[in-house]
């Protein structure tokens, strides 16, 4: 399969919304794009598996190099293994619902489409790709249409949120240009040319005062956009401002980019570092964990409340990945697809919401459910996903995060552990506080009575993601073992060898 | 013997819930309640041939009953050596659960077509009432502790779901919340319990480890933490994760506000399966407590017998209906896990064992029962409150017989279902523990006064003033009332030693008539006590209370439990740990963010007079500099 079609789709569609001359034909163009694209990924899913039923024990596959600076060896190197096969269906996934969501994007819908397009474009860039270098490009790719998105079709105090947004994710990017060209520079130590090829890279053994060097420039790096404690503060602030769409693509899929960068990069690259390192940054993420929990049981409005909800949630991602063995990191990507689908759920149904009553503020609404009940009760199921209910993908990845930290049999692991399982009791609390003074008891605003429930498209955005977060949540076995499980066998082979 | 077929018992009702779920606007109530009481009569008949099956074509191979695998797969992998796996597991607890649920179930599905006739929600009810039967049966059949942990979490969701089922209503919305918050946080210690049990033991499947070969191994190679084995540890964990959903002492609060929710939810869920799911747990790993840690076998037996204690006196002050009845169940589920806490493994050492699950059996029968008559009388009388109502017993003959029927039973009347049970619980605690068995033998006494109070206050005493007059409530009602008072006596009969024992031996038990006398005695003493005060109106009840005041007003409150809770949650979480969280990550960690923007921009404000394009101020600076290096070169030159 050539995998450049996942970039080629996108921009295909961004060229073809040139020409739209109405709402009607951009979002019919887009949701057809992004139709195929989500065809191309399910596709890509069945390849992948049947060529590894065949016996392919590569650990990338349909790799594919182009020559890019012949001078520089600087390649544009595709491949995917089953993590990657992965992520691209989630953002697949959540690129899909997010056109529905957007059904109603009247002004300047052309351009608004445009940059949601190539944001996507982006993200996929970068998932299919295997160079860092490449990576880099569309990891910037990514990060830079969020400026206009969230400056132009923002809500509340836009400007500055996106502002600041960008400017902290830029400053994330300084950190890891240097992480990168650190590595490319060292990576001629034991012998070959220097390289930005992740499978070459691998290869190599950086000595340990190299890695302890380069380690926090690239995890600090890409975990700014993880939402790492104490540099998630962009989150709240930018998904607040967001549109709905943006919202959803953005905690759904573009803080993955930062998990994923820490676990391909970091993490895989410089094992000896994240060991040595690991537990500072473990007690972070920890305090991630249950501080953005603590922190999202006062807030009052709905966008706030997921925002810190996510930084809780992705703590979680972080902190699986740290523990360096197969269970944790399984379920530390599995939570990256799991909380990608939730979250952009989440974001879908409060724009959904807030389109109707023009609040986000819990206190101004009460007793939504009796209004309209497919928004409500699809809320109730992504709370209830949220606080790791199992039959949803949530709880999955949870009990593979603890269960897998807990093989460290030492009482400092031990201690985290607990903490961060005390997360669910307090994502109880807040999921369930939040859904009582909005959703139930008896509608507060008389005029929310005349409000109408979901149309078809917003029923197929939110149905999409339930529907997703469900199969996950009954049949985890062919995710969790055939595309991320084998898939970590050879990154841990590496990971344990220098041990 | 074949017994794949059991994983339809769980799985019928939940197609059931699906359909009801899909087509939830397009069903009409009628078929809806239909749809869902075929397909839990489906599992119903479908456990009785399991029942049968097992016990007696089976039956024991070499002299115990076999524990087998009914349906197995594996689910998800943890790692090479630890993987979760879904099925069912058939023994005889499992057996005697799936009656015990399908059976109330079923009363209630049939008693909920008339109680909930032309309530708006007529579909969502029997949609949910669907997903906890399919939740429940998965719990009882669990062939492993994480599988357990599963639905004991999706039957969590579906009382939360059913005890908010009047969502308009704050109340209800604040006890469902109540409900599921504490149970979740029970359930946290339940899942540390598990993570401590399998990293230890490498399994989670419940054959091996209540093997009591393994249980030895884990002992002796064990370590301790903080003077207690781990295996300690993990149990009493365990046991809080059970406390929790059985309402022990701390965690009872959410019980009593459960009430909320309709009544057949009530009967179904907070009276005769979710809340005993605790027992059946212990009882699950009942072989490793036993012979594993005798610390958290006691652990159970005095919360248990203290639990009973604190419920029943509570009970004897409360005014609202449905909640003294709540606070019965506490103290009977007390009375379980006091069976089980002094109980020992094997022949008669496991009488306790026994008796607590034939406890089980026989107050699910009569508590439901209970529960469905006070459903049945609040349908009539529009209020909860035992002191608004009164002689009801002219009106609701069917409701009066049967609920007299089953108070009898829960007194332990002799002759009644519940009386057999209770007696071994009690017999087997006088031959284990003296503290724990005057206790249960008071609130023996305790249960016969404030059961029959209820009874005398409702059913007897001045006839209140109806807004309408009270009327029998209509045949879908009243049959399972029947059937159930029934069974209510019924079941006592069973010869319960045959088909569970803590080692699966067949247990004869005779009754000992030492014993047997004390507690019919003091029945006896709280019935004709509450005659008295009850029967007929009288100023007597009042004037004991006066004499009594602090101890009633404390009883009244709850000995004010809920209070601590609120100040727990409201004070200390929510003001002293969320707000400054919320307040800290605004001010201090954004604010040290905004500070780095706010002196990058205060700094190129300030240099920015640097480079203003003015050529006199360049020239200036040229000079001006000049000199001074100059001077600085000459003044360095001339002290060298």
């Amino acid at each position: 399969m050539n995998l450049s079609l996942f970039v080629i789709i996108p921009l295909l569609t961004v060229l073809l919304i040139l020409f739209s001359k109405s709402i009607r034909q951009t979002r019919l163009i887009a949701a057809i794009g992004m139709s195929v694209q989500l065809v191309l990924s399910a596709i890509l899913v069945v390849l992948y598996v049947s060529l590894r039923k065949h016996g392919n024990a590569d650990q990338f596959v349909f790799v594919k190099d182009i020559e890019w600076f012949k001078s520089l060896n600087f390649n544009f190197t595709m491949g995917v293994d089953g993590i990657s096969v992965a992520l691209i269906g989630l953002t697949s996934i959540v690129i899909f619902a997010g056109v529905f969501a957007s059904w109603k994007m009247e002004d300047l819908h052309r351009e608004f489409f445009i940059s949601l397009l190539v944001l996507a474009g982006g993200v996929f860039g970068f998932f299919i790709t295997i160079d860092m270098f490449s990576m880099f490009v569309f990891y910037e790719l990514a990060v830079i249409p969020m400026y206009i998105l969230i400056g132009i079709w923002g809500t509340g105090k836009k400007e500055y949120s996106a502002m600041k947004l960008t400017l902290m994710l830029m400053g994330g990017s300084a950190l890891i240009i240097v992480g990168i060209l650190g590595l490319y520079f060292h990576s001629g130590v034991s012998g070959g040319p220097l390289t930005m090829n992740l499978m070459n890279l691998s290869k190599v053994h950086f000595p340990v005062e190299v890695q302890m060097f380069l380690f926090p420039f690239l995890f600090i790096g890409f975990g700014v956009l993880g939402a790492l404690f104490p540099l998630h503060t962009w989150s709240p602030d930018g998904h607040a401002s967001a549109p709905t769409a943006v919202s959803m693509l953005h905690a759904g899929v573009l803080m993955k980019l930062g998990s994923y960068g820490v676990f391909r990069i970091a993490i895989y690259l410089l094992p000896e570092a994240a060991r040595q390192m690991g537990p500072f940054f473990m007690v972070l993420a920890t305090i991630g964990i249950v501080y953005g929990a603590f922190g999202a049981i006062m807030q009052k409005d709905l966008k706030y409340i997921n925002a810190y909800s996510s930084v809780s949630h992705c703590g979680l991602i972080l902190f699986g990945l740290l523990m360096m063995n197969k269970t944790a990191m399984d379920g530390a990507i599995l939570q990256m697809i799991s909380h990608g689908i939730m979250t952009a759920l989440f974001f879908a149904l409060i724009g959904m919401i807030y389109g109707r009553t023009h609040t986000r503020l819990i206190n101004e609404m009460g007793g939504l459910l009796k209004v309209m009940p497919f928004l409500g009760a699809a809320y109730v199921i992504a709370g209830l996903a949220s606080l790791g209910l199992p039959g949803f993908s949530g709880f999955v990845a949870e009990m593979l995060v603890f269960f897998g930290s807990f093989q460290h049999a030492d009482l400092f692991h031990r201690i985290l552990t607990i903490l961060a399982a005390s997360s669910i009791v307090i994502t109880a609390v807040y999921i369930l506080r939040v859904i009582g003074i909005f959703l139930l008891g008896p509608v507060k605003n008389e005029h929310h009575l005349l409000l109408t429930d979901a149309t078809w498209w917003e029923r197929l955005s939110a149905g999409t993601l339930i529907l997703f977060i469900t199969i996950i949540g009954f049949y985890p076995y062919f995710l969790t073992n055939d595309l991320i499980g084998n898939s970590l066998e050879p990154i841990l082979q590496k990971i344990l060898m220098f041990n | 013997m074949s017994f794949q077929f059991t994983i339809l018992i769980p799985l019928i009702p939940l197609i059931s819930f699906l359909i009801i779920g899909f087509l939830y606007s397009k069903m009409s109530n009628k078929l809806a309640g239909i749809w869902g009481s075929v397909s839990i009569f489906s599992s119903f008949l479908l456990s009785l041939f399991t029942a049968y099956r097992y016990f007696f074509e089976v039956g024991r191979v070499n002299g115990v009953y076999p524990k087998i695998l009914g349906f197995d797969f594996e689910w998800l992998r943890f790692s090479d050596s630890l993987s979760a796996h879904l099925g069912t597991l058939i023994d005889p607890i499992s057996v005697m659960m799936l009656v015990v649920v399908t059976t109330v179930s079923l009363m209630v599905h049939i008693y909920s077509i008339g109680y909930m006739k032309g309530d708006r929600g007529f579909n969502r009810f029997f949609a949910f009432l669907s997903l906890f039967s399919f939740s429940m049966l998965g719990l009882v059949l669990s062939t492993n502790i994480f599988e357990i942990y599963i639905f004991w979490e999706l039957v969590g969701v579906s009382s939360y779901l059913l005890i908010g089922f009047y969502y308009e209503k704050n109340s209800a919305v604040a006890a469902s919340k109540k409900a599921f918050i504490v149970t979740r946080f029970a359930d946290l210690f339940f899942l540390i319990g598990i993570l401590i049990l399998s990293f230890y033991t490498k399994t989670f499947d419940f054959i091996s480890l209540t093997d009591p070969s393994n249980i030895a191994v884990m002992q002796t190679g064990s370590i301790t933490f903080m003077g207690l084995s781990v295996t300690t540890w993990a149990l009493l964990l365990i046991f809080i994760g059970g406390a929790g959903k059985s309402a022990m002492f701390p965690l009872h609060i959410w019980l009593p506000d459960a009430m909320e929710g309709p009544s057949p939810v009530s009967a179904l869920i907070h009276a005769a399966t979710m809340v005993v799911a605790g027992v059946f747990l212990v009882a699950r790993l009942f072989p490793i407590y036993a012979l594993g840690s005798d610390q958290a076998l006691q652990v159970i037996g005095y919360v248990g017998a203290f639990t009973s204690l604190f419920a029943a006196v509570i009970a004897m002050t409360q005014m609202d209906f449905k909640r003294v009845l709540a606070f019965s169940t506490i103290s009977q589920i007390g009375y379980m896990m006091v069976g089980l806490g002094v109980s020992g493994y094997g022949n008669e050492a496991g009488l306790g064992y026994m008796a607590s699950m034939f406890h089980l059996f026989t107050h699910a029968m009569f508590k439901a029962l209970l529960f469905l008559c006070a459903g049945s009388v609040i349908h009539v009388v529009h209020t909860n409150f035992i002191n608004e109502m009164g002689g009801l017993r002219k009106h609701m003959k069917i409701t009066h017989i049967t609920f007299l029927i089953a108070t009898l039973a829960i007194a332990g009347f002799p002759g009644f279902s519940g009386f057999f049970s209770k007696d071994e619980i009690i017999t087997a605690a006088y031959h284990n523990n003296k503290i724990i068995f005057y206790t249960e033998l008071l609130v023996a006494g305790i249960t016969a006064f404030y059961m029959f109070r209820l009874y005398f206050r409702v059913f007897w005493n001045q006839e209140a003033s109806y807004e309408h007059k009270p009327h029998e409530v209509e045949k879908t009602m009243t049959i399972p009332l029947i059937i159930l008072a029934f069974l209510s006596i019924a079941v006592g009969y069973i010869p319960f030693g045959n088909f569970i024992s803590s080692d699966s031996m067949p247990l004869e038990s005779h009754i000992n008539w030492g014993v047997a006398s004390a507690s019919i005695i003091v029945s006896f003493t709280g019935i004709i006590i509450a005659w008295v005060l009850y029967k007929k109106p009288s100023n007597l009840p009042e004037r004991i209370v006066s004499s009594i005041k602090v101890l009633y007003t404390w009883a009244y409150h709850k000995f004010y439990i809920d209070e601590v809770y609120l100040f727990v949650t409201k004070k200390i979480i929510f003001n002293l740990i969320s707000r400054p969280i919320a307040w800290f990550d605004r001010h201090v960690v954004d604010g040290a963010m905004n500070g780095i923007a706010w002196t990058t921009s205060w700094v190129s404000e300030s240099i920015k007079g640097l480079q203003s394009g003015q050529l006199q101020k360049y020239a200036l600076a040229f000079v001006s500099s000049t000199i001074i290096l100059s001077a600085l070169l000459i003044y360095i030159l001339l002290n060298v």
